[in-house]
């Protein structure tokens, strides 16, 4: 059997406590954050230097048994979920900082770091990386190439492809590249951008230079309450009008507010419909006045209610209801679905409406707590697991937010990626000649389809099934594939 | 413009069928740049016009051969400007030139290149496909990068169509800052600064002057400007344009012009010839009629690449890439360009 003969290969190859494949040791891997699904792998590989990740590469090339790179496993949509017939390769023990270079403002990092523990190595020199998604505490920064993670500070700062600047990755031939460079470009194609958030489905990363930045002078949040989610949006849209990019601007709908408030007594106006938190960093000058200049805007689009944070442990007191959005919500119900997607700003008040109607229709409550200044929502839908059927029908109502998401110009996933989870509502954002072409540059690195099968972009096969298969001008592309 | 799209289609479909490589021009502002291709030409520049702008969404739409002057203009007409200051060159210049060509003017360091504000891109490849990467939206992850991908790739993957760029207001106060100084002190000063929370735009030496721009509100960039000192350079708004677009008197000489892309604290470059440092310390313009292995193995040593942008032979333009890479690039031409019929040579000869 082809499965035992990758683990032997592995256990020749390996040192035996690399090497994991008795069903009690592989429990720990068989999910990533997205718990709903869940599978052992064959076996799981835990290497310690790059010459052991090239040699289980390698060997799985070898015998065409499938890889899935894992991370930290905080991700969202199911990326890092393994495959029974596949080996999981966990960069977990890659966890070294290797250098700090202050003069070029870098750091370059082993693949299992934690992405908040760059930000703290760089302290001491007045700099930080800037992407900060929520999970930065555990969450590794190959994970965050990966996915292409976000923040709450995407809006001014970017995203992960803005912050890095060199990858070290391995093929699943085992072959070495270098991906950029120490420069601000590298000659060629821009492969730096190609792989981040390719989910490990064209190469595994062995090392991460990331940019890092000068940390801002101040930082100061404004909160602002609103009776409606209109001018909540409204006012979304009025301060970027107004000339400013604040660092951060996220909003939390009432049903949020007071699981919040329930939770850890941040002091948020529990009447509101809709509170907004908008952060603004820079020089200390340029703080107060685009403070002043944003509280005119807010008051206009009809706040009814403005606190400025005067220190920074109010800042943080602030920022502490925000963060502790998802956990509330797990107090309130058994579980809950974490949705993604990103639309443009404009359409935030009639999408949030249209996701509240779907809720009812679908019995299903769904609170909102979101990106609101770069559109990225992130409806959370809860569900009870237990009740026979409510799953499948959490997923139906994910799939419908999503699909409105494209509607409206907007896209499926902003920041967590497909993985998995997403994969269907791929095939309705994309027609069949964009798929092939993503399959053809997944070919490009790997010919054999090994790293990361069935997630991130689908088959053509699947879509058929799923139904949503895109016609355009009544002709179906690839007429010579198979239809169901 | 839906006929042009088909006519472009039936282009790519027939010099498929005849292996014939095609040549794609759009305002040809920047012709002279990369290596020479001997195809058709294939005028794509009447592909032109901006599709939707919403100044509150801080992003625009446009076709490829959208003038990149009429498109400048839109945008300032709602205060807001391409953050990467993409450098003309000519007055034909377009939009899609801009992205195929991934050029980026003087404030790229501080506030990125093009491939960093690209949010989309419509386009045909080789095969005539018509496809949708990316889309209107800052944080977009379904898929694989293909826009960020096209920018730069110099026309060698697929005909650009639309294109999704996300836009930035205008800073409301700018300063220029100038001082005498070397260029070792300059590159120290640039890289010390960029660590401190200071509103850079710019910064450019030559010739025993360092120039810095601050871009900003009106207190923040006053305050900087008394923490770096030097004098206000007067008319600085048409230095930095002719820094970008090349007008400057070092550029105004016929021997071969290197860009050399480093990281930005590299010492200054032991160099025969005149050098120009800009974006920080991170582009080195260098005026020498040295071999390109000198060049290149300066630009290495840097941890960057040089490039021979003009007044070359029109063949060995870019840094070679190690063996594997250029194999995965050509493996990767041929997934958008199975027929090598897409400005074939004018990045690589391989590509």
């Amino acid at each position: 059997m082809s499965d035992n003969n990758v683990i032997n290969l592995l256990r020749r190859r390996l040192p035996a406590h690399c090497l994991l494949f008795d069903p009690e040791d592989l429990r720990p891997y068989e999910c990533d954050a997205l718990s709903a699904y869940r599978r052992l792998p064959l076996a799981v590989v835990l290497p310690e230097t790059p010459d052991q990740v090239r040699v289980t590469l390698q060997s799985c090339a070898e015998l065409r048994v499938p890889v899935v790179a894992r991370g930290a496993g905080t991700g969202l949509s199911g990326g890092a979920l393994p495959l029974t017939d596949g080996v999981l390769l966990s960069l977990a023990r890659f966890n070294r900082i290797l250098d700090i270079d202050v003069q070029n403002r870098t750091a370059r990092v082993e693949p299992g770091v934690t992405n908040l523990s760059i930000s703290k190595a760089a302290e001491p020199f007045g700099l930080y990386y800037a992407p900060d998604p929520s999970s930065q505490i555990a969450c590794s920064i190959g994970g965050n190439v990966a996915e292409n993670a976000g923040g709450v500070h995407c809006l001014k700062y970017g995203l992960t492809v803005h912050n890095i600047q060199k990858l070290e990755i391995l093929t699943i031939e085992g072959e070495s590249l270098t991906i950029g460079g120490e420069a601000l470009d590298s000659p060629g194609y821009d492969l730096l951008a190609l792989l981040t958030g390719s989910e490990g489905l064209l190469g595994v990363i062995t090392e991460v230079t990331v940019r890092l930045l000068a940390k801002p002078e101040t930082a100061q949040v404004m909160l602002a309450a609103f009776d409606s989610v209109e001018s909540a949006a409204a006012a979304v849209t009025a301060v970027i009008a107004s000339g400013i990019i604040p660092a951060g601007l996220e909003l939390l709908d009432n049903p949020a507010i007071r699981a919040v408030e329930r939770f850890v007594h941040t002091g948020y106006p529990e009447e509101a419909t809709a509170i907004l938190l908008c952060e603004l960093d820079g020089a200390r000058e340029d703080v107060a006045a685009q403070i002043e200049r944003t509280r005119a805007v807010f008051t206009q689009a009809g706040a009814i209610e403005l606190r400025v944070s005067r220190n920074e442990a109010e800042r943080q007191r602030f920022w502490a209801g925000r963060k502790a959005a998802f956990p509330a919500m797990g107090r309130l119900s058994p579980d809950y679905y974490c949705m993604d997607g990103t639309i443009p700003r404009r359409h935030l008040a009639k999408v949030l409406a249209e996701i509240g109607e779907l809720s009812s229709a679908y019995g299903l409550p769904v609170c909102n707590v979101f990106h609101a200044g770069d559109g990225n929502l992130h409806p959370l839908i809860l569900y009870d697991a237990n009740q026979p059927g409510e799953l499948e029908r959490t997923e139906e109502l994910g799939g419908k937010i999503l699909e409105l998401c494209v509607a409206v110009g907007g896209t499926i996933t902003g920041e967590h990626g497909v993985g998995l989870e997403k994969i269907d509502q791929m095939c309705v954002q994309f027609n069949a000649d964009e798929l092939a072409q993503f399959h053809a540059v997944k070919q490009a690195f790997d010919p054999h389809g090994l790293l990361n099968p069935g997630k991130g972009i689908p088959t053509l096969h699947r879509c058929a099934e799923f139904g949503a298969m895109h016609v355009h001008h009544g002709q179906l592309s690839h007429p010579e594939l198979e239809r169901f | 413009m839906q006929h042009l799209i088909e006519s472009f289609t039936e282009t790519l479909r027939e010099a498929g069928r005849r292996a014939t490589p095609l040549s794609i021009r759009g305002g040809g502002s920047k012709a002279f740049y990369g290596r020479t291709v001997q195809g058709m030409e294939f005028r794509v520049g009447d592909y032109a016009g901006v599709i939707e702008y919403s100044p509150t969404e801080l992003v625009v739409s446009a076709r490829a051969g959208t003038p990149l002057a009429a498109l400048e203009a839109v945008l300032a007409q709602e205060n807001q400007m391409l953050p990467f200051e993409p450098p003309h060159f000519a007055p034909g210049a377009t939009l899609g030139g801009a992205v195929a060509c991934g050029l980026s003017g003087p404030r790229r360091p501080y506030a990125g290149a093009v491939r960093d504000h690209v949010l989309g891109i419509t386009c045909l490849n080789g095969a005539g496909r018509r496809l949708r990467f990316g889309g209107q939206v800052m944080k977009n992850v379904a898929g694989y990068d293909i826009s960020r991908t096209l920018t730069g790739s110099l026309g060698t993957l697929a005909v650009l169509l639309d294109i999704t760029l996300k836009v930035l207001p205008r800073p409301e106060t700018e300063l220029t800052l100038r001082r005498e100084t070397t260029a070792a002190e300059t590159i120290t000063l640039f890289n010390r600064w960029a660590g401190l929370p200071l509103p850079l735009s710019a910064g450019c030496y030559h010739d025993g002057s360092l120039t810095v721009r601050l871009s900003g509100f009106e207190q923040g960039v006053k305050a900087a400007a008394d923490k770096l000192g030097g004098d206000k350079l007067p008319d600085a708004g048409t230095f930095w344009q002719d820094l970008r677009e090349q007008r400057l008197a070092f550029f105004d000489d016929p021997r071969p012009l290197w860009r050399l892309s480093v990281a930005p604290a590299t010492p200054p470059l032991p160099l025969e010839g005149d050098c120009l440092i800009d974006w920080g310390g991170a582009q080195r313009w260098v005026k020498t009629g040295l071999p390109a292995p000198a060049l290149r193995q300066d630009a290495a040593d840097g941890g960057g690449h040089a490039t021979l942008f003009r007044n070359g032979d029109g063949n060995d333009v870019f840094h070679p890439l190690p063996a594997p890479l250029l194999a995965l690039h050509r493996r990767l031409k041929q997934s958008f360009d199975p027929a090598g019929i897409l400005n074939p040579g004018r990045m690589y000869p391989e590509l």
